[in-house]
């Protein structure tokens, strides 16, 4: 059988997933954690705690306050050392809360016990609230929070509820592991985001390059109705939630569009465990999995982590020694992670890996002249021209970059990744966007 | 911290494929078109090859260091393929010195004075031949015979017309093998008169090709080229097969060939996009077939390039990708 795949563009780097056969290790709780504000899309949640409370594993210590935001919830029990900014993976001071740690003490109505509840109690409204209660947030890395995409506006619909288990991006197996490990509470998470769409059938998407838990997924969704398992070719950005839904159902979201205009809901398959946890066993999210790997580090592992642990944590329990060998650590995968200055930073609830680079990975080529071979056309999944997009983005003309599609880049990284001159297209195409997207808030504003 | 880490935006990976690469696989694709003029055309093959490729990318290391003051590219391959390219358009015992104007006009004028790779609007070596027909047409226009004295040195080289010469100058009836098996399988082999490179077909497809394989080009240029100059050409021939020679001769005989797989596919100064690449090679293949058909000139290939590379940047307008999400209803 032909494997689906989205029909357009994308590049296939080395999948290097080495962490794959690692199980997923529980990682001891460090005397301090960091847990910013900011860890979702969305304006910050503001804090309900102040310095000196005493706080237990899943307390709220600050509320999202606006329409798009989510609550943030103490992964540790302690004291709160203080409010203060805390640089973060971005490499920029934000504010944060930070709790000494004290013992291990859960709140009383929390179930933390291992028994899989299979039966949902609860209706669509409940289980959106107990979403947003324990502030779950897409973690994919985008890190929407996804109470909202479960309320629909006015006369929207939708048919499907799509997991995404492609985790297309190299390196990272945390995805890959969950399936492997948790598949049951997984499928329940589906049953339970199906009820909260109003849907009858889910689909969850996993690429081909993950055939265990591919057999794992099919065999135990085949008993639950409306629940289906489809490879897909590995083909990255295959996890790009647009082009995800044309790969799986063959649907176009229209550009500025959001997958609900063509009757789908995407979650990470990451979420859907979280989701379980938070409507059946009433868990916040206090903690997720972290691949850390690299090629050249002597052992990789998948850690459950609480939030606000530092990612050198990881590498501490690894024996793995920051020195002359690593260049580059990454936060997230190599195609869209961001470069961090140090494993300092704590995990966050969008942190899916560290991936760390020697220095014949870690540095960029020499830019050479575009030499118009076109294959930034080829491999861009959005039928946009890179090539056109930076050098209008060069020059400051915003409006040829609005004209061209500046704005439905998705950011994968599929043009650099690929250009032969080593041209540093998505840095100027990131420029574009983000001038076009103030001239438009300027219109709006008229 | 033990050490400063690299910082830079995403994507941290780097796929295989870069300029050099991509410029030296264009030269291994010549190669087999390369054996072929040598076996044809001897020392002089060899000479103008050499010369040729010295020429360009002597010119271009000249013009980078010494007027534009930078780094010189001249290893990058873009010059070597230049000089091979340029080197293939010329008759084997074109003089050196004209050569050398030849690649001074490529590399200096048609692509250093543009901004160097990448930058100029025409092919460069086609840019060089043109230049070297209009100002040498003796030397450009006196073909040796293949095999003929090609290893021997001193002794003039005895020349020979090619079959488009031929045809240009007294009609079907100046060839009367057209028709036959063996005129066909001499234009494969390259058992006839013409430029260095161009004669050896099948040569040229082999590395043509490879070029697709290797992912370095794609069919549209090629395939479409050499379908409109067959369809041009034989809209003529089924209406007076007693004036107009076939289709498959026309594709056969002279630059077409080369200039499908090697001149028109030059990414540099052909349309990005498969729509583009579509109109090119289609607009391309009826110049040729008219200028061939009813123009002065025996052959129009190299004209028909450099004429579509003018339309390059309109064409690139034209026919931007289909964009994600834009051709959809608004649900």
């Amino acid at each position: 059988m032909r494997l689906r795949t989205f029909p357009k563009g994308g590049v296939h780097p080395s999948e290097n997933k080495i962490s794959a056969g690692e199980t997923i290790q529980v990682l001891p709780i460090p005397s301090r954690v960091q847990l910013h504000l900011g860890q979702h899309l969305g304006a910050p949640a503001v804090p309900v705690v102040s310095k000196g409370d005493r706080v237990r594993v899943g307390s709220r210590i600050a509320e999202g306050k606006s329409f798009i935001s989510a609550h943030l919830h103490s992964s540790v029990s302690g004291t709160v050392a203080k409010i203060d900014d805390v640089i973060d993976a971005s490499g920029y001071r934000r504010p944060a809360v930070v709790i000494d740690v004290d013992g291990d003490e859960w709140e009383a109505d929390i179930d933390r016990s291992p028994e899989l509840i299979r039966e949902i109690k609860v209706d669509a409204e409940t289980i959106v609230e107990r979403i947003k209660a324990a502030g779950v947030v897409g973690l994919g890395g985008a890190c929407f929070p996804t109470h909202v995409k479960y309320i629909f506006p006015e006369g929207k619909r939708a048919d499907t509820v799509i997991i995404n288990a492609v985790e297309c991006e190299p390196y990272l197996t945390s995805d890959h592991r969950l399936m492997l490990e948790r598949a049951d509470e997984i499928l329940v998470g589906v049953q339970i985001l199906m009820r909260a769409a109003r849907v009858e059938s889910a689909i969850i998407g996993i690429e081909a390059n993950k055939p265990d838990a591919i057999e794992i997924m099919s065999r135990k969704a085949r008993s639950l109705p409306g629940i289906e398992v489809i490879p897909l070719k590995v083909q990255y950005p295959q996890g790009a939630e647009k082009q995800l839904i044309k790969a799986l159902l063959n649907r176009e979201v229209p550009s500025g569009r959001l997958p609900l205009d063509v009757g789908c809901v995407v979650n990470n398959v990451g979420t859907a465990l979280a989701v379980y946890e938070a409507v059946q066993k009433n868990k916040p999210l206090v903690e997720r999995v972290v691949t850390f790997t690299g090629r050249h580090l002597p052992a990789t592992g998948n850690f459950l982590v609480r939030l606000g642990v530092p990612a050198a944590d990881m590498a501490a329990h690894l024996g793995i020694e920051l020195d002359e060998e690593t260049a580059k650590v990454i936060s997230g995968g190599p195609m869209m992670g961001k470069a961090i200055a140090g494993l300092d930073v704590p995990v966050t609830k969008g942190t899916s890996g560290i991936v760390l680079l020697s220095e014949s990975h870690a540095r960029r080529h020499q830019v050479q002249n575009c030499i118009r071979c076109s294959r930034c056309i080829t491999v861009c999944p959005m039928g946009l021209e890179p090539w056109l997009l930076e050098k209008m983005a060069q020059l400051d003309r915003f409006e040829e970059c609005e004209s061209a599609g500046a704005a439905d880049c998705i950011e994968c990284g599929s043009c650099s990744y690929t250009c032969p001159s080593s041209r540093p297209l998505l840095d100027f195409i990131r420029y574009g966007k983000v001038n076009v997207m103030r001239i438009r808030a300027a219109r709006r504003q008229k | 911290m033990s050490r400063n880490l690299v910082l830079s935006l995403s994507p941290h990976d780097k796929g295989g494929e870069n300029v050099q690469k991509i410029m030296w696989g264009v030269v291994i694709a010549l190669s087999p078109a390369l054996l072929a003029s040598f076996y044809y055309f001897g020392w002089n093959a060899m000479r103008v090859v050499l010369l040729g490729m010295v020429f360009c990318m002597g010119t271009e290391y000249l013009v980078q260091t010494f007027m534009i003051k930078q780094k010189s590219t001249f290893m990058d391959g873009s010059a070597a393929v230049t000089g091979l390219l340029l080197s293939f358009n010329v008759p084997a015992s074109i003089p050196w010195w004209q050569l050398l104007v030849g690649s001074v006009v490529a590399i200096g004028i048609a692509k250093m004075a543009f901004g160097g790779l990448g930058k100029n609007p025409f092919n460069p070596a086609l840019v060089g031949r043109a230049f070297m027909l209009a100002s040498f047409p003796v030397h450009m226009t006196s073909w040796p015979k293949p095999l003929e004295n090609a290893w021997s040195f001193g002794v003039d080289a005895v020349t020979a017309a090619t079959p488009l010469g031929k045809l240009s100058e007294g009609g079907v009836a100046a060839l009367p093998e057209l028709g036959s098996l063996d005129l066909y399988k001499d234009l494969l082999l390259g058992r006839v008169g013409g430029c260095i490179g161009e004669t050896a077909a099948i040569a040229i497809l082999i590395g043509g090709v490879y070029m697709l394989f290797r992912g370095i080009i794609t069919w549209h240029i090629p395939l479409i080229y050499l379908a409109s100059l067959a369809a041009t050409t034989g809209i003529f021939w089924m209406l007076d097969p007693g004036k107009y020679a076939d289709p498959l001769f026309h594709v056969l005989a002279g630059g077409a060939m080369l200039g499908a797989w090697f001149m028109a596919t030059d990414m540099v100064t052909s349309p990005m996009t498969s729509g583009g690449q579509v109109i090119f090679a289609l607009g391309g293949g009826v110049i040729c077939g008219l200028i061939r058909l009813f123009g002065a000139y025996p052959e129009g290939c190299s004209y028909s390039i450099l004429i579509m590379n003018a339309f390059v940047p309109l064409i690139d307008r034209a026919f931007p990708p289909r964009r994600f999400g834009r051709e959809v209803k608004h649900g």
